[in-house]
């Protein structure tokens, strides 16, 4: 839990939309694994990276994992895509480290992630959303 | 397909999974990203607020050069714009609003909520901002006069909200917690202080 308000409260203005936490994760502020900010809220450049966080951040607070068994994770992510010359993504790291951790606790599987994936890239166009 | 392209397929691949595996609720996802967008958003304008309250001397340099005194807490807010900071007492009630679009201290509030930028929230608010307090759940006494500030892109707004009672020994850490973004737009008050005893 950090001083400065970044830990994870339900405000009074949500606190009856049915997610209270069970737990809560303490997001780092700072060095690789932070997430990007701006003016201090999180910053999704794409709506796929809000949800892949806000569903990490659902199954944590249901109990399904230990917030560093995650962590540990994407630091190592961030480690292989330091290796790599690939275009920086701090979501597709936070993406293949919220995979391999559901597929380590056998909560969803790589292979039913690629058919499903398979299936949603062959709607017809006007479909994919 | 592109990196990013693969990225969103394999995001909507696994929550469409983890929905039907009964792991998680759509709906659940939507309030925590919300929660963080709000909750994480306002952080440098709480801060302001909960110095205020605890340090007379640092009150005085808020209103009167918000800017300045924001600077002093060290945070990195732009001051994108002439920032005016109205406050709250016993016998006035300040609100903000933006009528022409959603001009907003962002640097200090995050992102304005969506109904901040609602057509009627913004004709609304000027015309009966009592009702529409009201309706937002901030009934004020009769006797208690309201300004409602009107922002725009030459000056901003935020109000700096009356401390709640029972926090006299609160640190300034705990004092920002307790300062809502709705509470520095002027729908709300600033939040009560935890039970005695309570494990939040």
């Amino acid at each position: 839990m950090t001083a400065d308000g970044l830990s994870l409260r339900t405000p009074a203005a949500t606190a009856d939309e049915g997610a209270t936490p069970r737990r809560r994760a303490t997001l780092d502020q700072s060095g690789p694994t932070a997430p990007p900010r701006r003016n201090g809220e999180l910053a999704f450049a794409e709506v796929w990276e809000s949800r892949v966080f806000g569903l990490t951040m659902a199954l944590h607070e249901a109990g399904a994992f230990e917030w560093e068994e995650f962590r540990q994770r994407l630091i190592s992510e961030i480690a292989v895509w330091e290796r790599r010359e690939e275009e920086w993504s701090y979501y597709g790291c936070w993406l293949r480290a919220f995979e391999d951790l559901l597929a380590h606790k056998g909560l969803c599987l790589t292979a039913a992630v690629d058919a499903r994936a398979h299936a949603l890239a062959a709607r017809p166009k006007g479909h994919d959303h | 397909m592109t990196e990013r392209d693969a990225n969103a397929l394999r995001a909507e691949a696994l929550e469409s999974l983890l929905v039907e595996k009964g792991l998680v609720r759509s709906e659940v996802v939507d309030a925590i990203i919300r929660r963080f967008e709000q909750d994480i958003g306002p952080m440098n304008g709480a801060k302001a607020v909960a110095r205020a309250w605890s340090d007379p001397g640092y009150r005085a340099r808020l209103l009167a050069d918000p800017w300045a005194a924001i600077a002093e807490l060290g945070v990195t807010a732009i001051p994108d714009a002439p920032l005016v900071v109205v406050e709250n007492g016993p016998a006035v009630h300040n609100v903000v609003v933006c009528t022409l679009c959603s001009c907003y201290p962002s640097g200090l509030l995050g992102l304005p909520p969506s109904w901040y930028k609602s057509p009627a929230y913004r004709a609304r608010m000027v015309r009966e901002p009592r009702a529409v307090l009201a309706e937002m759940g901030l009934v004020l006494p009769a006797d208690v006069e309201v300004r409602v500030w009107d922002s725009s892109a030459e000056m901003r707004y935020m109000v700096l909200p009356e401390r709640p009672a029972g926090t006299d020994a609160m640190s300034q850490d705990d004092l920002a917690a307790l300062v809502t973004r709705d509470a520095m737009i002027g729908v709300a008050r600033a939040g009560r202080p935890p039970e005695v005893g309570g494990d939040s």
